[in-house]
């Protein structure tokens, strides 16, 4: 790699050729502001908070668009780079809702941040913000418009992660805006709610939408037991939320401080996560031995259901018909946890806490519901409104004890925790597979080959003289890729994992804010981390799934299982 | 006409219609694409090298080393474009050098594709231009007939075509990048640059794109020599540049002068002066986007030296001129206002920056504006030109700032008028 030097405000620095003055002035101690700029993302350099003096140069540089070069000189600090930012800033300021005290993402907003390091205290510009109606049509992410500074970080991310350009441009001048097509409700446009755009917005022009008060009223009804699940990606990242670093695992802190905050029962997603193993597991069986449509898709991944059923209808019954973890918690909460504990149905509240805002979508379903008339899931919560809520409590996340959760759905394995990242289920389900038809102990448990951020991923695993073929994707344009594979005919796999988010459920559109890859690893090394440190590994060896089905379910896609577990899919293309 | 103009470019104008391809010929016409077809790549990049070129469309980069740069990047195809989205207000020379003599162009192109191996060349016209792109239709189709494009040009075995392209009217996509985002199919916005188009253009590939006047003055260097050309014109300045004279003088149009006569002959010697001899206010250079100067600096030169010494640039040749008459605020009013429709929104300080500096001019105009509005209209103004994306946010405020330069008073004088006609 060839190396190039420069100075930077007098400071030598060697960086490798290609580099941009952002990065390089990072070598030197030095933190350029920015907003629009994302690693992940194609440099787009339009905030012009970066700017920087390049000796030579007639204007200011952006530094996230500008590469080193031999010998260039470069001030980062002058009287003219200040100046410029801090009047670009004041401009995004004086077009901005400026009610930042009562703003979702106060203390968490790049604009913010930046205004208060450079010293703005107000904007000299007249506001010329023209307020507008703010989108809350979609029960998974609200659209502010008054928020927004048109950095195009949610544009990107939507069009090139997930393939949908759901948002761009539209309008120019000062009447440019970043909305659907034609400025049309989310909820009338093909958005599938994964809420990645909410990830990567610096400031709170795209959020999920809060249902904590819905949950604090609940806690404080004395005619409520109120349960919460966890999501396994949450575990992973919520340790963000409160200081510490990315890929901390708090799973022990994460349930004390839920039944600090009031809920009854803290259970775990991770149950029903090896639940749907089972199910999952026997229906890919019959449908390989009885001929039935393959290869079978999962279906855990909300963002992807209304990914498919919006845009490959078609393929409908490639899916499983296995509920997602989270549904089929709710319906055993509502549907046999309600009778043990002898409680009507109604006098449940049941919350779940998950990195994933089409989440809410998915709970607010008419097919989610066993009486037809209350949800499973009362409420989703996102990892992120998770730590709202702790916060407003005033609870000390660090010093909290860890502790253990409730039975009889807190025991669980390491191949439900795995779900949380890209290649987890997959993974999960060969563990359980290989045993049930091979009738063999596996020894190696890891399946490498279906972990890790590739886009597409793909192993064929030796089933005692049968070789199965399996893919695993994740974000939505490689599932759009996998997808045009199936209709080809050139898929010839029996089993596909997908995941709507980039990384799967630990990069989910409700966790805490950056989604960067850096980030994403992380999280994913510590998934299976979790998974290595539990006792047992294997879905189909948790003795509380086990009793599950001696006591209740009593077999495998059995009468109880179909009504409880496993649901159906509607076309919802749009025309 | 007059001694001090000169007749290279509108040689056929004929101010009746455009010449046809037979007409073309008879004058001459396309025996430079004859010669250069005969020459080396290279010998023909060094001939316009030689020449002194430099681009006529307003940011004077010299088109050899353009070429030369095209050349020798790497990346299959590459492409040649003909920037005739003429949008910038004050101009009219590249409507009326393709409604003249649109051969001229074609054969420019054609010898630029030839030199840089280049086989795909699109002509970017501005929407409004529907009668430009009549007539370069007409002018394409007599071309390829005549074996001047299109497969094995002239038996040389070179191939290389031209479409059309036309814009939507938006000023932005006389930017090379916006222009090129549109051919892509995409909404017309600026980039960042570097990479440059010469090695990251169309579809990200090497591509040459130059003004129409800067192709028109190819086939007169090959015709000439690169020496032979330089001889025309000024030491940093060479060979003769379109004028579009308008505003308040007796006779507007398009002139072709050679460089170094001064934009007082311009204005006096070529365009009679202004009606009824009122004194001149300012005069604008280069269109909208240009300088102002008041009537002491009208010696200055059309010269790429003497208009950078003194702080100048004349763009791509607009000269306008404003009598005593005029109400400067409310011309610089009318200049923002039209940078700001036409601003593409994507960077800050062009969007929100020219959304300001409206707000301040009219608190000046309606006599409210105060001493900390002058700073604050001057501060927008330095990020706007320093930290905008592309040059519309960076030169938007040029006229703006050299009223001030020139006429402080025009906005001194109007400080808090209003409070103290209350007083």
């Amino acid at each position: 790699m060839n190396m190039v030097n420069l100075k930077i405000n007098n400071k030598s620095v060697t960086v490798p050729e290609g580099t941009s003055i952002l990065h390089a002035a990072k070598e030197t101690g030095i933190t350029i502001p920015n907003l629009c700029y994302h690693p992940d993302q194609e440099v787009k350099a339009n905030c012009r908070v970066c700017v920087v003096e390049v000796e030579g140069a007639r204007t200011l540089q952006a530094s996230c668009a500008t590469a080193v070069s031999e010998g260039m000189v470069v001030r980062t600090n002058t009287k003219k780079v200040r100046d410029a930012r801090k009047v670009v800033i004041e401009l995004l300021l004086a077009n901005h809702d400026m009610n930042c005290p009562s703003c979702s993402k106060n203390n968490h907003c790049g604009l913010q941040e930046i205004a208060a390091n450079l010293g703005v205290r107000e904007s000299r510009f007249e506001n010329v913000l023209e307020e507008q109606e703010i989108d809350d049509s979609s029960p998974s992410i609200v659209r502010n418009q008054n928020k927004c500074i048109k950095c195009g970080r949610c544009i990107q991310m939507c069009n090139q992660v997930q393939g949908l350009a759901i948002l761009d441009y539209i309008g120019r001048s000062d009447q440019a805006e970043v909305k659907p097509a034609f400025g049309w409700y989310l909820a009338d446009v093909a958005c599938v709610a994964c809420g990645q755009c909410s990830v990567v917005c610096p400031v709170a022009a795209i959020t999920e939408k809060e249902d904590i008060e819905e949950v604090w009223e609940a806690i404080n009804d004395p005619s409520k037991t109120v349960i919460v699940q966890t999501a396994p990606a949450v575990r992973v990242s919520l340790g963000e939320e409160f200081g510490m670093d990315p890929g901390e695992i708090v799973t022990g802190k994460l349930v004390s401080s839920l039944r600090t905050l009031g809920f009854d029962k803290v259970f775990d997603t991770d149950f029903t996560a090896d639940l749907t193993i089972i199910e999952e597991g026997h229906e890919l069986l019959q449908r390989i031995k009885e001929g039935g449509t393959l290869p079978m898709l999962t279906s855990c991944s909300p963002g992807w259901i209304n990914f498919i059923e919006q845009y490959y209808p078609e393929l409908l019954p490639h899916l499983s018909t296995c509920k997602s973890p989270q549904q089929m918690f709710g319906a055993l909460a509502k549907g046999y946890y309600a009778e043990k504990i002898g409680k009507n149905p109604e006098d449940i509240f049941s919350v779940s806490i998950m990195p994933c805002t089409a989440k809410k979508y998915e709970a607010d379903r008419d097919e989610m519901s066993i009486d037809g008339e209350n949800p499973d899931v009362d409420v989703v919560l996102t990892t992120r409104e998770l730590a709202k809520m702790l916060r407003q409590a005033g609870v000390d996340f660090d010093k909290l004890e860890k502790e253990e959760y409730d039975a009889p759905f807190g025991l669980s394995t390491g191949a439900a925790v795995i779900f949380g990242a890209t290649g987890g289920v997959m993974e999960a389900a060969l563990r359980t597979v290989y045993e049930v038809v091979t009738g063999k102990t596996l020894e190696a448990l890891d399946f490498k080959a279906v972990r890790g951020l590739e886009g597409i991923k793909e192993a064929e695993v030796d089933l005692d003289g049968t070789k199965v073929k399996v893919a695993v994707a994740h974000s939505l344009s490689n599932a759009r890729k996998v997808m045009q594979l199936i209709k080809s005919g050139e898929a010839e796999y029996a089993f596909i994992e997908i995941m709507c988010c980039p990384g799967g459920c630990i990069g989910g559109g409700g966790q805490p804010f950056g989604g960067t890859d850096e980030l994403r690893l992380k999280r994913i090394e510590a998934i299976y981390k979790a998974d290595g440190d539990l006792p047992i590994r294997k879905s189909h060896e948790n003795p509380a799934i086990k009793q599950l089905y001696d006591e209740f379910l009593e077999e495998p896609l059995g009468e109880k299982s179909h009504h409880l577990l496993h649901t159906h899919y509607k076309n919802r293309k749009h025309t | 006409m007059n001694e001090l103009t000169y007749k290279l470019l509108t040689r056929n104008f004929n101010d009746c219609c455009p010449v046809n391809l037979d007409d073309y010929i008879e004058s001459g016409g396309y025996s430079s694409l004859q010669k250069a077809l005969a020459m080396d790549g290279t010998d023909i990049i060094n001939e316009i090298k030689d020449s002194g070129l430099k681009g006529r469309g307003g940011a004077a980069f010299p088109t050899g080393l353009k070429m030369e740069a095209v050349k020798l990047a790497e990346g299959n195809p590459k492409y040649l474009i003909c920037n005739a989205d003429e949008g910038e207000p004050g101009n009219f020379k590249d409507r009326k050098l393709m409604e003249n003599d649109p051969h001229q162009i074609i054969e420019g192109m054609i010898i630029c594709a030839y030199a840089t191996g280049i086989r795909f060349g699109y002509l970017f016209i501005r929407g409004e231009y529907a009668k430009s792109r009549k007539t370069m239709e007409n002018a394409l189709e007599e071309a390829r007939s005549g074996g001047y494009l299109g497969d094995n040009i002239l038996d040389t075995g070179f191939d290389f075509d031209i479409e059309i392209y036309t814009g939507a009217g938006s000023y932005v996509c006389g930017e090379e990048f916006a222009l090129l985002v549109t051919i892509e199919g995409k909404s017309g916005r600026a980039t960042y640059k570097p990479p440059f188009p010469t090695t990251m253009g169309l579809y990200d590939k090497p591509t040459q794109i130059n003004n129409v006047e800067t192709f028109c003055t190819i086939p007169h260097i090959i015709e000439m020599g690169g020496k032979g050309f330089s001889e025309l014109g000024t030491e940093s300045s060479k060979g003769t540049k379109l004028v579009c004279l308008s505003g308040n003088v007796k006779k507007p149009g398009l002139y072709e002068v050679p460089f170094g006569v001064s934009v007082r002959q311009i204005i006096f010697d070529i365009g009679g002066g202004v009606p009824n001899n009122r004194p001149i206010k300012m005069v604008q250079l280069g269109g909208a986007s240009g300088p102002v100067i008041p009537e002491n600096m009208l010696d200055v030169k059309l010269d790429f030296e003497d208009m950078k010494k003194q702080g100048l640039t004349f763009g791509s040749g607009a000269v306008i001129v404003m009598d005593e008459r005029v109400d400067v605020l409310d011309i610089l009013k009318r200049i923002v206002e039209f940078f700001h429709h036409e601003s593409c929104g994507k960077c800050t300080p062009c969007r929100e920056g020219l959304t300001q500096l409206l707000i301040i001019l009219d608190r000046f105009i309606e006599g409210t504006a105060s001493n900390q509005d002058l700073e604050l209209m001057k501060i927008l103004m330095d990020t706007m030109t320093q930290a905008s994306i592309c040059g519309l946010g960076q030169a938007a405020p040029t006229a703006v700032m050299k009223v001030l330069e020139f006429f402080p008073d025009e906005f001194e004088s109007r400080i808090n008028t209003l409070e103290s006609a209350a007083v």
